[in-house]
């Protein structure tokens, strides 16, 4: 197991179920990319998710930001003029709970809790990615899953993120691709979408 | 190691086992005919491809074709959504349970289970079911894309009567002669050839035209060749053993019988012949192709009751037989005889037929002398079997043309229908060779023990030569997908199971070499070694 390091912590988690978890980011828009493999502890257990989506929103449900930048020159000088800006807004991104692991077997099916709040998300480096898609299981999960992104661009994206933890990423995706195509034997029309995102 | 073809899917022991194909092994890479083994849980298989066909999971697939340019797609839906599958007919269990492994290849009674892995058979799987050559196989040809030796068993082959079809011009003689130089070699069998075209005897002609050695050439010391055609074989610079001659009087009315077609006899014509023969005798050809228009002859013909319209019908057939050169009123010697004594040393005898390829002459002689030497092997066995004696050497009789002899018509009165159905008991049987299967009489088809086929494409034929056999539409589509030349397909006693064979080559110095050396040449060389060394 690789060991983590403090600069991969990508946030903290601020909402959990068995199925899925929302985390806010230390830092505003440093979410993690869409597909990437990242996981959170619960005592002995690690959870393992992928993200599927993320949002930079008002700290206040009810207050909107308003458009600052008529008299700026760049947007980044909208944030340097009004600095208390960073600390309004808030980035937060969800993650399917795809697998977990306990002692040093790997499982890619749920666990048996949930995340805890407040729950460290660290983003998984090249190593564990590349440990952890050594299996396919965790496809019928995503292609499963209820989420408000598209199924076909989650797996798509996933995949992506993926096939760059291995020496052959074109391998890795038709492996990855012959997986689906007996997931999805009888919807056909899907499978092409999501192999077309592949590339 | 052998890279794993697929895995059985579905199937039936009478349809055969549907094998769905990994995603990595391409259709096209398959053939109809070519071996391989199934790894049952018990047991294992081997078995032959008898179909090869395409599946998709979604039919949507197949109406709305993904794109193909894109190498991404294609791999990813090879062996998913897109995939090949055979059709394996399993006919021996090789090896698994102790009656496998003692016994050797058995007949399967049960299909492999669900997903059992198919595997290319290996060349050491070929041999274990066809053997490899020793003192009783002989190699005779290869599998169609492999290299190992199919080999058959000649101690059994020659145990039933054979038969060799193919239409004209696809191997049937060279076949033949490769089948003689095996009995030959590797069987205690003794041959009586009826050479139609002489091509077995000395030498014979390739398609090309190409002069190829024959049996005499390559076994001086083991072929006799007789000849009807003195001349023509002096032409052919061919050395003979014995120039047959046939006396009128060796002519019985059986041997007329077998004639009435080509002699164009009516029915009471051949029953007059029974009756000349009591009367006249031993002589009776002689004397009735003396009858003159006379007094005398009608005086005969109202006492035996004879029409005239039908001696005249008769004495005409006689007439024919009569100007075959090789007959005479009285032959010098008995050519049964010299046959029988050749025979009886372990000598092969070619009969060659010389200029008189006339389907008259041949039946004649092959039904005469047939007759008399099945009577003397008649004799012999029963004597040999009440006194519990040696028996005679058994004898293959090879015949051409075989459906002039063996029609429903006639195969139920000639010695040739009769050797075929009652088979060993007197230990002659027949190789019989022939274009048209369709016109052997059902009943001694299915007597027959081993066949070898080259192409055919009538339907009758194809149906009379495949009758009885179990998997019977598989191997007709492997049949009518056979070469037309050096291929052939084997099934019956002598073989596990059916067989397409690409055949040995003949013709090549090398070759000859081969089927020389095959033979029972070695031991004697050992014996020759071992004697120089007891001098040293």
């Amino acid at each position: 197991m690789a060991k983590t390091e403090l600069t991969d912590r990508v946030g903290e988690i601020i909402e959990a179920s068995t199925t899925e978890f929302v985390a806010q980011c230390y830092e505003l828009y440093q979410s993690p990319p869409l597909g990437s493999l990242v996981k959170t502890r619960d005592r002995e257990v690690e959870l393992y998710g992928i993200v599927y989506n993320a949002a930079t929103t008002s700290l206040e449900p009810g207050r909107r930001p308003i458009a600052r930048g008529k008299d700026e020159t760049s947007e980044e000088a909208v944030y340097q003029t009004s600095p208390q800006l960073s600390k309004l807004l808030r980035s937060e991104f969800g993650a399917v709970v795809v697998g977990h692991r306990q002692g040093d077997k790997l499982y890619h099916y749920l666990p048996p809790n949930p995340a805890r709040i407040h729950g460290f998300v660290y983003l998984c480096r090249l190593e564990e990615v590349k440990e952890f898609s050594q299996s396919f299981d965790f496809l019928n999960i995503l292609v499963n899953a209820r989420v408000p992104v598209s199924a076909d661009e989650l797996i798509a994206a996933a995949l992506r993120q993926m096939s760059q933890a291995h020496e052959d990423p074109h391998t890795f995706l038709v492996a990855a691709g012959k997986e689906l195509a007996i997931l999805l034997s009888g919807q056909f029309n899907q499978l092409k979408a999501i192999l077309g995102r592949l590339k | 190691m052998t890279e794993r073809l697929g895995i059985v899917v579905t199937g039936s022991l009478e349809k055969g086992v549907e094998v769905k194909l990994d995603g990595s092994v391409s259709v096209e890479d398959m053939a109809v005919g070519r071996y391989v083994t199934i790894e049952g849980q018990k047991q294992r298989f081997f078995g032959m491809i008898t179909d090869v066909s395409l599946g998709v999971t979604d039919p949507k697939l197949t109406l709305t074709p993904p794109d193909v340019s894109d190498p991404f797609i294609t791999e990813v839906l090879a062996g998913t959504g897109t995939y090949g599958t055979i059709r394996v007919s399993p006919y021996l269990t090789i090896g698994g349970d102790a009656t496998t492994l003692l016994e050797g290849p058995q007949a399967v009674k049960t299909i492999p289970s669900h997903f059992s892995v198919v595997n290319p058979a290996s060349q050491s799987d070929v041999e274990l079911v066809f053997g490899s050559e020793d003192e009783k196989r002989f190699y005779i040809g290869t599998p169609l894309d492999m290299e190992t030796k199919i080999c058959l068993d000649l101690p059994e082959l020659v145990k039933r009567s054979n038969g060799i079809f193919g239409k004209s011009g696809t191997g049937k003689t060279f076949l033949t002669r490769m089948l003689l130089i095996g009995m030959l070699q590797k069987s205690a069998a003794v041959n009586l050839i009826f050479d139609m075209h002489s091509e077995y005897g000395w030498a014979g002609t390739s398609e090309g035209g190409k002069m190829v050695k024959a049996l005499k050439q390559l076994f001086p010391s083991k072929v006799a060749v007789f000849t009807l055609d003195e001349e023509s074989s002096r032409r052919r610079k061919v050395s003979t053993d014995f120039v047959v001659r046939i006396g009128y009087d060796e002519i019985e009315p059986e041997d007329m019988g077998l004639l009435r077609q080509t002699l164009n006899l009516t029915e009471p014509a051949v029953e007059a012949v029974y009756q000349l023969h009591r009367r006249f005798g031993k002589n009776w050809v002689q004397s009735t192709l003396d009858l003159k228009d006379s007094e005398e002859s009608k005086e005969l013909l109202k006492e035996t009751s004879i029409h005239e319209s039908t001696f005249q019908n008769l004495q005409r057939g006689l007439q024919t037989i009569g100007r075959l050169p090789f007959l005479m009123p009285h032959a010098p010697d008995n050519a049964v005889k010299r046959i029988l004594n050749y025979l009886d040393q372990g000598m092969n005898v070619v009969l060659e037929f010389g200029r008189y390829t006339d389907i008259t002459a041949y039946i004649l002689v092959a039904n005469l002398l047939t007759r008399r030497i099945h009577a003397q092997y008649r004799d012999r066995m029963e004597k040999a079997i009440g006194e519990d004696t040696a028996r005679p050497t058994p004898l293959v009789i090879t015949i051409e043309e075989a459906h002039k002899f063996l029609n429903p018509e006639v195969a139920s009165q000639t010695i040739f229908g009769t050797i075929a159905r009652e088979m060993r008991k007197y230990n002659v049987t027949l190789l019989v060779i022939d274009q048209r299967p369709s016109g052997i009489d059902a009943e001694v088809m299915s007597q027959m023990g081993t066949k070898i086929t080259c192409l055919l494409d009538n339907e009758r034929d194809i149906d009379s030569v495949l009758a009885g056999v179990s998997g019977k539409s598989e191997l007709k589509s492997v049949l009518a997908r056979l070469e037309s030349r050096q291929q052939a397909l084997i099934f019956g006693h002598a073989v596990p199971m059916p067989v397409v064979i690409r055949t040995r080559e003949y013709g090549s110095p090398k070759s000859y070499q081969d089927f020389v050396s095959g033979g029972p040449a070695e031991p004697k060389e050992q014996t020759e070694k071992d004697i120089e060394e007891l001098w040293e």
